[in-house]
């Protein structure tokens, strides 16, 4: 093992220590350059309080083992921390995942009674819920029309999502893990759109144009004069 | 090659078979060959409606199973020449019939008349699978009560799925004072719902269930308001375009002056 050159550089930023992981060498390589640098050569530099640590792969792929590898010898010094790790590169899976969740799916008809409808993304439906109809998303719900039967946004857990509707009248909301059921919890019936969301684990319903106050940085572009 | 119509609505008492029995009626009045197909296996009653009960020698799963002949099971309507049935076994139940069965014994019928019309039973079991098998088009038959709209809805949803596409509505049973004072759902807030087109409405009307006992279709009575209502739908059915009846249409020389004073 005789490594000519560096294959993990560590550098100081002002929220912690980078280490840059050589993307061209051998995965053996550099976890042995890695265990050398944390367990012998550079104790001067990680000893001490609680260091964050970003590790950068550049454009190397991780697999969900080999990352455990390194975080296992990062973590063999009690006080270095990882905060997160870095890659220039994604899996076509989780590509896709992402895309999809960027995706608003358009939608037009009605969906009635006993029929249940899943979504990645956000939806924008143009038609009504009826009671007893069910949208899923793993984003937001738009609903231009009623929305007399249930909704769940947040899929899979992101409690930014909205349920938003022309008539917001359901007979359940879900948004991530948080139900609610909006003829007991409030009472509302306004004659503008509405959208529900939730704000300390709890849903709220308030008029589309809170949404800029509630959700600040929620969308890509907003309206400039 | 005639044209075959399911009549359905999920909910049960709404007035299928008596919609199918008068519309039938209606249109064999009109001078078109009919066939009503009772798919209700097991608990028919289109026979009786119609008051050919005692009529019956052989049914549908008699034709099906191949004990009996198609002509030989249907029922000739003695009052008129171009109307027939096809009545449904009551010893037997749903599953003694299968979808595909189902198809091709109304294809063989839309051979010899013009309108088939299917007469299918409530729920969306077997009995609903059945009776959609062989129609082109279908008709929702819906009351104004919060549960038959809800039930319709469901029904319309897995009608959209079938090959019988987006159907029809019929609002029956409808009582003009109960909606005035705002007890019954309107119509249009129930055509909102459902969003499907209007085929007809139809007043809740007393001579229905006179002439259902007597086993004569109400479309034979002049007079009575439910009978003109289902007129009415036969004659959209043959594309005509007919106005929506004025269900509160009050007759006598006082609602006209007082109309021309503009109290109501």
């Amino acid at each position: 093992m005789s490594a000519t050159k560096q294959k993990v550089t560590i550098k100081g930023t002002k929220d912690g220590l980078v280490f840059f992981m050589d993307d061209s060498c051998s995965f053996e390589d550099l976890v042995s350059d890695l265990k050398n640098k944390v367990e012998y050569s550079h104790q001067q530099i990680l000893t001490g309080p609680v260091i964050h640590i970003t590790v950068n792969l550049g454009y190397r792929y991780l697999s969900d083992k080999q990352e455990q590898q390194i975080r296992q010898i990062i973590r063999k010094r009690g006080n270095l921390v990882i905060k997160e790790f870095v890659s220039e590169v994604i899996s076509r899976e989780q590509a896709l995942m992402e895309r999809l969740a960027s995706h608003t799916n358009v939608v037009t008809g009605t969906v009635r009674s006993g029929q249940v409808n899943e979504y990645q993304g956000d939806v924008l439906l143009l038609g009504d819920i009826n009671p007893g109809g069910l949208v899923k998303a793993s984003g937001s719900i738009f609903v231009m029309g009623r929305l007399r039967g249930m909704a769940h946004a947040g899929l899979y857990g992101d409690d930014q999502a909205i349920i938003a509707a022309s008539h917001l009248e359901p007979t359940r909301l879900q948004i991530a893990e948080v139900m609610s059921l909006p003829a007991e919890q409030w009472v509302q019936h306004e004659m503008t759109m509405e959208f529900a969301y939730l704000i300390d684990g709890k849903m709220q319903v308030d008029s589309i144009h809170r949404i800029k106050q509630i959700r600040p940085d929620w969308t890509q572009s907003d309206i400039r004069g | 090659m005639g044209e075959a119509i399911v009549i359905t609505s999920g909910k049960g008492g709404v007035g299928k078979t008596t919609t199918t029995a008068n519309i039938g009626t209606a249109l064999a009045l009109s001078g078109k060959t009919v066939c009503l197909v009772d798919t209700d296996i097991g608990l028919r009653n289109l026979d009786v409606v119609m008051g050919l009960e005692n009529r019956i020698i052989f049914d549908l799963v008699d034709v099906v199973e191949g004990v009996a002949r198609l002509e030989q099971a249907l029922i000739r309507d003695k009052r008129f020449e171009n109307l027939t049935m096809l009545p449904a076994a009551q010893t037997k139940d749903k599953s003694a019939v299968k979808p595909r069965q189902m198809e091709k014994l109304v294809n063989e019928l839309k051979k010899d008349y013009d309108y088939v019309l299917i007469d299918c039973p409530a729920g969306i079991e077997q009995g609903f699978k059945n009776a959609v098998a062989g129609a082109n088009r279908a008709i929702v038959v819906t009351t104004p009560e919060t549960s038959a709209v809800r039930d319709a809805d469901r029904i319309i949803g897995l009608l959209e799925r079938e090959k019988v596409g987006t159907p029809k509505l019929i609002i029956n049973r409808i009582r003009p004072h109960m909606v005035k004072n705002g007890q019954m759902h309107e119509v249009d807030e129930i055509v909102n719902v459902l969003a499907i087109d209007l085929i007809g409405i139809v007043p809740d009307d007393e001579s229905i269930i006179a002439s259902a006992n007597l086993g004569e279709p109400v479309v034979l009575k002049h007079q009575s308001p439910a009978a003109l209502a289902y007129r009415n739908i036969a004659r959209r059915i043959l594309g005509e375009s007919v106005p929506l009846m004025n269900l509160n249409s009050h007759s006598g020389i006082m609602h006209k002056v007082k109309k021309w004073f503009g109290i109501r």
